[in-house]
């Protein structure tokens, strides 16, 4: 995919002044505060919302352009919408909604196709019934199931977790990260929660009134320390690791990521399946040397490369692991103690009970 | 209750004409509430005054400005006649007409609440799906809407089943081609000894109202399972 997007647009006092070429697959987050312009951003694209100035490219398709006055419909576009309010049509039964956008495919949808999207979202047996029948999470995804099966180009989704509870989001979260690991369709993911964007997107797009403040792979992003009051709470690191095997007598996983071996509780994934680990700041412990009789099973080499005080009596450390990056928060005393300079060489140390895969 | 021929003869042209007046202008009714619902235009509080005109005019008035626009000397009237043959004055279609001019705000007033109560966000959801404008209309809003359109035909019919001034003014009072009801029971009323006949269509009257209530009812309750099944 290649999108490239220059857009000015006013509307009262704010401004959206951005100009940015995503390229790749896979997710692409565009993150912020509300009022950022998100999800006008994400409207422009659509084609739901005519900018005041600028272009906007997919492909090689010009679908706006300010200059010559071109300006694709949203109907034209072959971009699929998720929005925040699922939005399915209620005089419909889900099966009727699940298929409202399948003429515009290019190919016709087999039984088989359509059969396996259900299972990996977990509708089938909802086909029957009323949209105000469903529980929030239900509802959702059989707004991603519509979207995908009028075969887009590209998935736009609007804050698709925001109006569900802890529990339904899981469960949301997990259909898109099944989606996005078994097609390759691209998409793009407005969200103000950093955990939705640690879990799923491939790269950010970080937006602050109305400009675009930062962009780059998540696990770069996220773990930059000048960043990480934009993203709001604790800093955490993204490790990208692949299942290597099993050991079902200690009730372990084995994974491998660019700094070794990682022991993490035993998940269902089959091995060869990447997976993504979430690392929390407080969870990685630094030593100067390899700790032995320690309960601790993982540890990594790696290099410090900033430091950064953060409030209260904390020092927050970006480490570079075989050229991923990691955040460890420690406390200044500790820092002092220890002696730790920027270039220094030392051990990331992290327990298995912390690791969240 | 037996109803005599000329009885009889009213209460279908009542009927008849209702019907025709409203199927007739429900497309119409239609397209002017969507474009009130969801457009702003310049003029639109003009369009929107003109729709509501004929609940406030005096329905002689109506009559008479159907008179000097339909009547078989008037341009467009005698255009309609010339060309296709269409004729109002003395006909029960001039009945039809005015009963329809009459309605036509009910039907409009019922339609556009139902579709100002569609979230347009369903409609920028067909329309990312690769919908187009009409076929939106026909699979979304026509269908979400029906209620109140059927509400909007109900409450029009039943205006155009009571209508008199207007119809009286523009097409006058011809046993079997414009009397209906209404105009039955007025002209029962001026003839000596009427007064039996008066009281029996004024009954007939009634139970098609009641007739039509119930009607209505029934069919709101239908949608309400349907709408929250």
């Amino acid at each position: 995919m290649s999108l490239a997007i220059e857009l000015r647009h006013r509307r009262g006092t704010f401004t959206l002044d951005l100009r940015t070429e995503l390229n790749g697959h896979g997710v692409t987050a565009i993150f912020g505060p509300s009022g950022s312009g998100k999800t006008t951003l994400l409207h422009a694209v659509a084609g739901l919302l005519r900018p005041d100035q600028g272009h906007v490219r997919f492909e090689e398709r010009v679908l706006f352009d300010a200059g010559t006055g071109t300006w694709v419909p949203a109907r034209a576009r072959r971009f699929a919408c998720v929005f925040q309010d699922a939005r399915l049509f209620p005089h419909l039964s889900v099966r009727q909604n699940l298929l409202f956008g399948t003429g515009r495919r290019r190919s016709p949808l087999t039984k088989q196709a359509f059969q396996e999207l259900l299972a990996l979202l977990g509708i089938e047996t909802l086909l029957p019934r009323a949209p105000n029948s469903l529980s929030g999470g239900e509802r959702q995804r059989v707004a991603i199931g519509r979207a995908l099966l009028s075969d887009p180009d590209l998935l736009l989704l609007d804050e698709p977790l925001s109006a569900l509870d802890p529990a339904r989001r899981r469960e949301v979260l997990g259909c898109l990260e099944a989606l996005r690991d078994s097609r390759g369709i691209p998409m793009l993911y407005v969200s103000h929660q950093r955990d939705e964007v640690a879990r799923i997107a491939d790269r950010v797009l970080l937006l602050e009134a109305g400009r675009c403040v930062a962009e780059g792979a998540v696990g770069e992003l996220l773990t930059r320390l000048d960043l990480a009051s934009r993203f709001g709470g604790a800093p955490e690191s993204v490790i990208l690791a692949e299942v290597i095997d099993h050991d079902d007598a200690w009730g372990l996983t084995t994974l491998h990521w660019a700094g070794g071996p990682l022991q993490v509780a035993r998940c269902d994934a089959a091995p060869g399946t990447r997976v993504r680990v979430a690392l929390r700041a407080e969870d990685l412990l630094i030593a100067l040397a390899p700790p032995e009789a320690i309960s601790a099973a993982n540890c990594f080499p790696a290099r410090i490369v900033e430091l950064m005080e953060a409030e209260g009596p904390w020092m927050d450390l970006r480490l570079s692991c075989a050229a991923v990056h990691l955040v460890a928060r420690i406390t200044r005393r500790s820092c002092a103690r220890l002696d730790l300079q920027a270039g220094q060489e030392v051990f990331g140390v992290v327990k298995t009970a912390t690791l969240l895969s | 209750m037996v109803l005599t021929a000329a009885e009889l003869e009213a209460l279908l042209l009542s009927l008849k004409i209702a019907l025709v007046a409203v199927l007739s202008a429900l497309p119409l009714a239609i397209l002017v509430a969507r474009l009130l619902a969801r457009r702003d235009f310049p003029g639109k509080l003009v369009v929107d005054g003109i729709v509501h005109l004929p609940l406030v005019l005096p329905p002689v008035v109506i009559g008479y400005l159907l008179l000097i626009t339909f009547g078989s000397r008037a341009p467009l009237g005698a255009w309609l006649l010339e060309h296709f043959g269409l004729r109002f004055v003395f006909h029960w279609t001039g009945a039809a007409l005015a009963a329809a001019v009459v309605s036509f705000p009910f039907q409009v007033r019922a339609i556009r609440l139902a579709m100002e109560a569609i979230d347009p966000g369903l409609e920028e959801a067909a329309e990312t799906l690769g919908v187009g404008p009409l076929e939106r209309f026909r699979r979304i809003t026509l269908p979400l809407a029906f209620p109140g359109i059927l509400a909007g035909a109900m409450t029009a019919f039943a205006a155009s089943l009571g209508e008199f001034g207007a119809i009286i003014t523009f097409v006058s009072n011809v046993p079997g081609e414009t009397r209906t009801l209404p105009l039955a029971i007025y002209s029962a009323l001026q003839t000596p000894g009427g007064e039996g006949l008066a009281a029996r269509l004024a009954g007939l009257s009634i139970l098609l109202a009641l007739a039509g209530l119930f009607a209505s009812e029934l069919a709101a309750r239908r949608l309400r399972r349907w709408t929250s099944a």
